[in-house]
């Protein structure tokens, strides 16, 4: 099989957001940026499945900041091919984004695309579905699990409190992976920069993506919420105590 | 186009999710605003019976036994089918397993921008919730239509039961090569621990750092007699079984307390616990949108504050 990933970059948010002058976007200067969890579970199945039944796996972004660090990784991790597609800012609506990778996986001849199945900006729709209407392909979301059999494959899609769908469908067929079967494996710094020196990246023009997401930002702003937290203060050991007394009074 | 406001009605194993619920609540503010009608557009077979306490104007059902079960493809030509045939002004889509099957490609099929994550809707903008519940992001919509994607728990569920829908059988287009076929449902398997049915809940998340650090709130729920619950990444590592798992995709709890221990937040964890009658957060960000939620809150870091609260109780 000929399995395409699309990765991303997004905020890491176990740093502080915070919104910018225009009062629409994050203050993405001083942002750190990482690739998108979901991404990451989404080349770890696409590995898997090269693993089990052959083929090969290519990772493809847009470009954007420290996103050939990610690319490299996605190497050094085990895609046989990286894909770079410049000429776009990277901070575009899903449905650009979508477009324009549509139209370079669509000369890959895929038979499986893994996205993500979502990431924390997705205001104008999950990138893969968008993908797949573009690619004029399938999709399924949300898939904990993935199992090749000849041309066709096998697809859990899970629903709440763990029930699970399974699906039988042909390719090509664009799928947003929830969690691949194992956990992401992990690759250490030095395989990533002998993967910088022997992986050649190819890059593609981006080209025009023609479409839009036909709304626009008219203001961000932190959520208000109750507040409704009593914030507990003092030393640990008062901390301990006052909640030691809670949790005894409620049950 | 039309006035009318659409809500994409969902059921899993014959019974309807609250989701739906919710939507056709808002829906109505929204058909009151527009003066259009609230239309429920319900897919299945043998399914109208499902439509009889829905506060619709008029339900439109799709009644066929290639929609039995929820499939992407064939609900995804359906509802297109539908909604370029009725063209209505909005078309609200629940953001939730089935609904982003739904949404994105409808956006485009039918033209209409989307707004996911809503946790707001009026005529004309639309409020997400984005980067983990931790911003709020209005869009103004260019045009008049569009889809929304609703966050579960944004509206009450009871303001969208009623009853006088007019029912309007409605025909599947050619649904007969179909590329994706349902096969079964996978029950989950049954877990040594059912943490819906425990008074007490000690739920960890990402802040928890690595897998060898679980036994630190495992002892606290021991000592409280309750139980180890997570949110999704903790899942997704695979440290915890699926069994445990809080919020959307996982399991929905109400516990006396629940004591949530790194974890930020996101909408999709809080759908699952915010109706625990007592809600104890721990996470050293003081501004998590889990404190939001939270009863009582401590941003001491939980590798001290949990052992010391173990030594207490």
């Amino acid at each position: 099989m000929n399995i395409i990933v699309p990765i991303k970059q997004v905020p890491d948010l176990v740093e502080e957001l915070e919104i910018d002058s225009s009062g629409k976007d994050l203050d993405r200067e001083w942002l750190k940026f990482k690739v998108n969890e979901f991404d990451d579970h989404a080349l770890e199945e696409a590995l898997l499945l090269k693993e089990e039944s052959g083929g090969t796996v290519t990772a493809i972004a847009l470009d954007s900041n420290d996103i050939d660090k990610a690319l490299y990784a996605a190497a050094a991790k085990g895609a046989d091919k990286v894909v770079k597609v410049t000429g776009l800012d990277g901070n575009v609506s899903n449905h650009e984004a979508a477009k324009v990778l549509a139209n370079a996986i669509g000369e890959m001849s895929p038979d499986l695309v893994l996205t993500g199945v979502q990431s924390v900006e997705d205001r104008d729709g999950q990138l893969g579905v968008l993908l797949a209407h573009y690619l004029k392909a399938p999709h399924i979301s949300v898939v904990t699990g993935v199992s090749i059999n000849g041309d066709s494959v096998t697809v859990n899609k899970e629903y709440g409190g763990g029930l699970v769908a399974e699906f039988e469908a042909s390719t090509p067929i664009v799928l947003g992976i929830q969690a691949a079967r194992e956990t992401p494996r992990y690759v250490p710094v030095a395989k990533v920069r002998r993967a910088m020196r022997s992986t050649d990246m190819v890059e593609v023009a981006a080209g025009e993506a023609g479409v839009s997401a036909g709304t626009s930002i008219s203001r961000m702003f932190k959520p208000e919420g109750g507040g409704s937290a009593e914030m507990l203060t003092g030393s640990t050991d008062d901390i301990a105590n006052k909640l030691a007394e809670i949790i005894k009074s409620k049950i | 186009m039309s006035n009318n406001i659409f809500v994409i009605a969902e059921h899993i194993q014959g019974k309807v999710e609250d989701i739906t619920y919710e939507m056709l609540g808002k829906a109505k503010g929204l058909a009151e605003s527009s003066g259009g009608e609230v239309v429920a557009i319900l897919l299945g077979s043998g399914v109208k019976d499902l439509a009889g306490d829905f506060a619709a104007n008029k339900v439109l059902y799709v009644d066929d036994a290639q929609l039995a079960e929820f499939n992407p493809e064939a609900y995804c030509k359906t509802i297109e089918s539908l909604v370029s045939q009725h063209t209505p002004r909005v078309v609200l889509v629940g953001n939730t397993s089935q609904g982003m099957d739904i949404a994105a490609g409808l956006s485009i099929a039918c033209d209409m921008p989307l707004v996911a994550y809503a946790s707001e809707v009026t005529l004309n903008s639309v409020t997400s919730q984005l980067y983990g519940g931790k911003m709020s992001v209005e869009s103004n919509i260019d045009g008049d239509r569009f889809i929304a994607s609703i966050l579960a728990g944004s509206f009450s569920a009871d303001a969208g039961k009623g009853s006088g829908a007019t029912l309007e059988d409605a025909a599947a287009p050619d649904l007969s090569d179909l590329k994706i076929k349902f096969t079964k449902l996978i029950e989950p398997e049954g877990g040594d621990v059912d943490i819906t049915q425990h008074e007490v809940l000690v739920s960890v998340g990402r802040g928890i750092q690595n897998e060898d650090n679980i036994p630190i709130v495992q002892a606290l729920a021991d000592k409280l007699g309750g139980a180890l619950s997570s949110s999704r990444p903790i899942v997704d590592s695979k440290w915890l079984p699926k069994t445990r798992q809080v919020g959307k995709s996982g399991l929905k709890v109400k516990p006396k307390v629940y004591i949530a221990v790194g974890i930020s937040g996101a909408p999709e964890h809080i759908e699952g616990m915010k109706d625990a009658d007592c809600i104890i957060a721990i996470n050293t960000d003081a501004k998590a949108p889990i404190f939001d939620y939270a009863h009582f809150g401590v941003t001491e870091d939980l590798f001290d504050v949990v052992p010391a609260l173990v030594e207490k109780l």
